[in-house]
């Protein structure tokens, strides 16, 4: 099941540059949410913060209060531990390379120590089938090379592999910008299901993908979040100038 | 953008842009014949001469006394056998290891420092490298040894292997390791089983070179390993090596070791190519885990 996010004071740096000034938001369990605003104005620090990996990259660092259900990941929590109980799918489909479609799937598993074979045939199967890839890829999941699929294929064999470690919140990063129309239309469907058993984030250039798949939107600018409320709110009555000036075209 | 494609294929090429395809095709083409004629020519020279001394029992007998016919190198192939085993049991991990730190750990003075060293190292001659080893190893235990050989040997290893290592991990995307953060995966258990794994075979093509290149090393040996007529396993013990045999046989004014050493030179060279080639063969067919 999904778990509400809650962030409070949030502020984030990239050496001396902040990247997220003073964010406070209040995310539902099992509704997606999504973010936009233009090229650099803190969209994928945002997410990046909330399983923290924001800190991956040298001289990175966020403060503030983010919860994750009732688990407070910057209190101390090993940041390991925070990202297992959050799945992200990032821009570029980015499976292992050298791994079979079937081991990128058992990847999070198998590399967090369970090796139990029968139980990793019944997840990858079920996280596959959620990621509607089985039927593509059933009898060569063994086989084939998870970088030999088509991109579209690519994205969902990640999706799969976020699904399998049973993540609370899933954080897609622009999940379908490199994808064409037709992967992007399935990942979209897959996104209306996923709902059902996770709480969704999903960070994206496109609005007309903003208002098809999210229930709440978030217009960041500048490393501040202007507006936070219903997507149809945000798209036909945006309460900040600056909100509306963006998603009619004006900037951004 | 199509339309002008479009009429740009309508135009044949001139002939002046025809010409200089075909002379940089044909410009590219004697490059690589030039460049594998050396490596052809020296390999039929070696077979040309050495074929006649290869029998059975040069490759299964010890040297004969100067004057008796016959006898053979095979205690110098099992030498160079062991002497190289060493060398790659303490040169591969400490190179693989250092390349690792480098590359995950080494944006910083400490990992210029390092880098510094290992390229100065590299540029070593490799009778320096000899001595050094007989300073640390033989004049510490009191006698050479295919110990101290190996040693040398792992010497000049470590510092291409950390290199090449090094730069093989650079090039694994940073999105494949994220996506292992992502995933939760800790960060060395990251290094480890993803970027280490995914530049299996770049890491696999640099311990090679290393291994090839120290395989027909001579200098470190003469006072390290020093040779040995007869047959030795003890590595605290004297070792017979191919180049040294190579080197021994091809000073004497003996005819008959003259023959010899051609023979041992084209042992020599045919061991490191299907050495090389197993492993490469063993990588591709996923033997060691991770190759593509």
């Amino acid at each position: 099941m999904g778990v509400g996010i809650q962030v409070e004071q949030l502020n984030a740096w990239f050496g001396k540059t902040q990247a997220l000034k003073n964010i406070n938001i209040k995310m539902a369990a099992n509704h997606a949410t999504a973010v936009i605003g233009p090229s650099g104005c803190g969209k994928s620090t945002f997410v990046r913060c909330l399983n923290r990996m924001h800190e991956t990259i040298p001289e990175a660092r966020a403060e503030g209060k983010v919860e994750i259900g009732d688990l407070n990941i910057y209190n101390g929590t090993p940041a390991v531990q925070v990202r297992r109980r959050i799945g992200m799918v990032f821009q570029k489909p980015n499976p292992f390379p050298t791994m079979s479609i079937y081991d990128n799937v058992a990847a999070g598993l198998k590399l967090n120590g369970f090796h139990d074979r029968k139980r990793l045939d019944e997840i990858v199967e079920k996280s596959l089938l959620a990621a509607a890839l089985w039927d593509e890829v059933k009898d060569t999941a063994k086989k084939k090379s998870g970088a030999s699929l088509s991109g579209g294929q690519q994205q969902r064999l990640c999706i799969a592999r976020a699904l399998a470690v049973e993540p609370q919140v899933l954080l897609m990063d622009e999940p379908c910008s490199a994808l064409d129309p037709i992967s992007t239309g399935k990942i979209e469907e897959l996104i209306f299901q996923l709902k059902e058993r996770f709480t969704i984030v999903i960070v994206t250039h496109n609005m007309q993908q903003a208002s098809r798949v999210a229930e709440f939107t978030g217009f960041f600018l500048l490393g501040s979040l202007i507006e936070f409320d219903k997507t149809e709110k945000i798209f036909t009555n945006p309460s900040d100038k600056r909100t509306e000036d963006y998603i009619t075209g004006r900037f951004g | 953008m199509a339309t002008t494609t479009a009429n740009m294929d309508l135009k044949p090429l001139s002939l002046q842009r025809r010409l200089m395809d075909s002379l940089m095709t044909g410009a590219a083409a004697l490059a690589v014949v030039l460049v594998l004629l050396p490596l052809g020519a020296i390999f039929a020279y070696l077979v040309y001469k050495g074929i006649g001394s290869l029998n059975w029992a040069f490759l299964t007998q010890t040297p004969k006394p100067v004057g008796e016919a016959g006898g053979g190198m095979a205690n110098a192939i099992a030498g160079s056998v062991l002497i190289l085993g060493i060398a790659s049991l303490i040169g591969v991990p400490m190179g693989i290891g250092a390349g690792i730190y480098l590359a995950e750990y080494g944006r910083n003075r400490l990992g210029n420092l390092i880098r510094f060293t290992a390229d100065v190292l590299n540029g070593v001659p490799s009778i320096i490298v000899g001595i050094v080893a007989y300073g640390l190893v033989v004049l510490r235990q009191g006698h050479f040894s295919a110990l101290a050989g190996g040693a040398a040997l792992a010497l000049m290893m470590i510092p291409t292997i950390t290199r090449t290592t090094e730069e093989m991990l650079l090039l694994v995307p940073l999105g494949v390791r994220e996506a292992a953060y992502g995933l939760g995966v800790s960060r060395w258990r990251t290094t480890l089983s993803i970027t280490l794994r995914t530049a299996t075979s770049g890491v696999i093509t640099g311990i090679m070179l290393a291994f090839a290149r120290i395989a027909g090393e001579t200098a470190p040996l003469l006072f390290t390993a020093f040779g040995n007529q007869y047959w030795n396993w003890n590595m605290n013990q004297p070792t017979a090596a191919l180049p040294l045999q190579i080197f021994t046989y091809a000073i004497s004014p003996f005819d008959e070791w003259h023959r010899q050493a051609w023979a041992g030179a084209l042992i020599l060279i045919i061991l490191i190519v299907v050495s090389v080639s197993a492993v490469r063969l063993a990588a591709s067919r996923g033997m060691l885990k991770g190759a593509n």
